[in-house]
């Protein structure tokens, strides 16, 4: 059938729309990409207004990177996007996969726990208590431990695991397997997609840990990169006078502006690294996720 | 439970009848690998989730770290006449819910006309690009976005001023101004996390019988009402059952975005439930009164959510929980 006038303006209209909805999407962060490159002599020249630099320079990037706040903030983040994940992933897919064998005596009463979690939250302050009891103020510890799982994820992956058929742990049992060995010989290796698309959220989760750390860590020099980074670029902004992190800025010779704007591609460029790769998983795992609403 | 357990390699399941309490144990030895793999995952969410459930008792207490639980003071109610019966209650209350109405009114349509306009999108790669990107800010921090924001907006150095200015504007404050500051939470909202919230319609429009398109077509139909007559009433219900989760979690509000955005000049209209909790309870170490506010939060946040869920239910049939 041939397309009729209406439907190609319609179509070229749609077109324009998504174009300038994706423009507006992208331009904040493309714009804090570039001036994070430009010479700050050429941005202070230009007052900012820079849609390419003429000059490329890597000053600021290399004076932060310099910074040891800004070295242990982003070693911390780096240390819970991975061991967190890992650990995470373990446990929320160990529990998820005994959950999902019928014949485990008590399931219905652990999702029932499970699923009361979901629905009651105790608020901030007894969590709070309980983490200051056992004594992880300050450790690195409080930024994992208390995140490892959550119901949503249990449920999800559990829903996940009931696909598995139950004969081909049976037949990995008879050859002599154990349930840990078939866990994480056969199931796991199975759900490398799902793994793949909870990884993800759970890394972007670590990396992006930046309550948790206002509530818990108060020795600065264990702060995790985006507390360092609400630091620099928040308090000093609304501030007169602005914070520690301004002052030390203002000492060099790199404007403010640039070096924020660095700290700022720094915080995002893991996430943009892992997400093309992870984008075809993603879909999958939130189809079931995104009901939560 | 005798109905659950199946027929297992090496189990006695064919055996007779047997005690429910030989049964049990029988279980027990049976699946004791499947039991260490879940051990960690239970023993997470008894400390981490129901030692802090037990926790709230200080709601009536007169905690005292030094005491403990055991042995605080108990003062009933107190906390809660208090925390009722003073003016911030009604601030905290009307904050959340502007916000969160506001949130309902510009936010929740967006993802819906977004994935209407994706799905009409002919072009295979265009689209997964247009995708790629929109999805991308959900996966930023609210440090970044309201980093992006202060870089953005400042009155100082901020380069939207620097344009207001050069275009002859008078400079707008953006940032510590009571009058927009709702506004601006539902902006960055949007900005964050509309192109996320198509994934649930795009799938739901997929799920949508091509016959009805081709019919409509026959009947004269263009795109914009097939997208009206067709693809609308098609995922109505996954609209209306999102709806009214949404409605569920009305109490909550983005506690981190508020946090950040939040300063001296806007406190009045800024401060939610979630952030005044943390400032009486983490900051000035109020912990049972704070804990009673936060406890008034989760009780009504708990009947919304399980109301919300029953009204899901008969709506979408298929429920949520």
């Amino acid at each position: 059938m041939k397309r009729s006038i209406g439907d190609r303006i319609f179509d070229t209209a749609n077109i324009i729309v998504l174009g300038i909805i994706a423009i507006i999407t992208l331009f904040p962060l493309y714009y804090v990409f570039v001036v994070s490159f430009t010479d700050p002599a050429e941005y202070i020249q230009k007052q900012g207004y820079i849609l390419f630099p003429e000059k490329w320079t890597l000053d600021s990037y290399k004076y932060l990177l310099s910074t040891s706040a800004f070295q242990s903030a982003t070693m911390i983040s780096g240390f819970l996007a991975t061991v967190g994940t890992a650990l995470s992933l373990v446990i929320t897919a160990a529990l998820a996969y005994g959950l999902s064998r019928k014949r485990l005596q008590g399931r219905r009463l652990i999702m029932l726990l499970i699923l009361i979690t979901l629905l009651f939250s105790p608020g901030l302050i007894p969590p709070y208590l309980l983490v200051r009891d056992l004594g992880l103020i300050n450790s690195i510890w409080s930024l994992i431990l208390p995140v490892l799982t959550s119901g949503w994820y249990v449920i999800l992956m559990k829903s996940f695991f009931d696909s598995i058929p139950v004969e081909l742990e049976e037949s990995a049992i008879i050859d002599g397997s154990t349930d840990i060995g078939v866990f994480f010989r056969i199931v796991l290796p199975l759900s490398l997609p799902a793994l793949a698309a909870f990884g993800l959220f759970y890394a972007v989760a670590y990396w992006n840990t930046f309550f948790s750390a206002v509530l818990y860590i108060n020795d600065h020099a264990k702060w995790p990169l985006q507390l360092v980074l609400r630091n620099m670029l928040i308090d000093s902004s609304t501030q007169a006078g602005g914070s520690a992190a301004a002052e030390m800025m203002a000492e060099q010779n790199i404007p403010t502006e640039t070096l924020k704007m660095a700290a700022v591609v720094i915080a995002t460029l893991p996430i943009l690294c892992v997400y093309p790769f992870l984008q075809k998983h993603f879909a999958k795992g939130v189809m079931l996720g995104s009901v939560k609403g | 439970m005798a109905a659950q357990s199946e027929l297992y390699v090496g189990s006695l399941a064919k055996t007779a009848p047997q005690s429910r309490w030989k049964h049990v144990m029988h279980g027990l030895r049976r699946d004791k690998f499947l039991y260490l793999l879940i051990a960690p995952g239970v023993l997470f969410f008894l400390i981490f989730k129901y030692v802090p459930m037990w926790g709230v008792v200080i709601a009536f207490q007169d905690y005292s770290p030094y005491l403990g639980v055991t042995g605080s003071q108990w003062v009933g109610f107190d906390h809660f006449i208090r925390f009722f019966s003073n003016q911030d209650f009604y601030l905290l209350f009307r904050n959340t819910m502007a916000i969160s109405l506001l949130s309902l009114v510009f936010f929740f349509p967006l993802p819906i006309l977004l994935s209407l306009l994706l799905n009409e999108l002919r072009n295979a790669i265009y689209k997964k690009w247009i995708q790629s990107i929109v999805y991308m800010p959900h996966f930023l921090s609210w440090v970044i976005i309201a980093g992006i924001t202060f870089l953005l907006l400042s009155q100082s150095s901020g380069i939207v001023n620097k344009m207001l200015v050069s275009l002859g504007a008078a400079k707008y404050d953006f940032l510590t101004n009571q009058n927009n500051f709702w506004i601006m939470l539902t902006v960055q909202n949007v900005w964050k996390e509309a192109g996320w919230g198509t994934i649930i319609f795009l799938a739901a429009i997929a799920g949508v019988d091509p016959q009805q398109y081709e019919a409509a077509k026959m009947d004269g139909a263009n795109r914009i009402r097939q997208a009206w007559h067709v693809t609308l009433p098609a995922i109505r219900s996954v609209i209306v059952v999102l709806f009214i989760l949404r409605l569920g979690h009305i109490m909550d509000v983005g506690f981190e975005q508020v946090f950040l955005m939040m300063n001296g000049a806007v406190s009045n209209v800024a401060d939610v439930f979630e952030t005044y909790v943390y400032r009486l309870g983490i900051q000035q170490g109020q912990f049972s009164f704070s804990t009673a506010v936060g406890l008034f939060k989760s009780v009504v946040g708990f009947i919304l959510v399980i109301a919300a869920n029953k009204l899901a239910k008969r709506f979408g049939e298929e429920g949520v929980y």
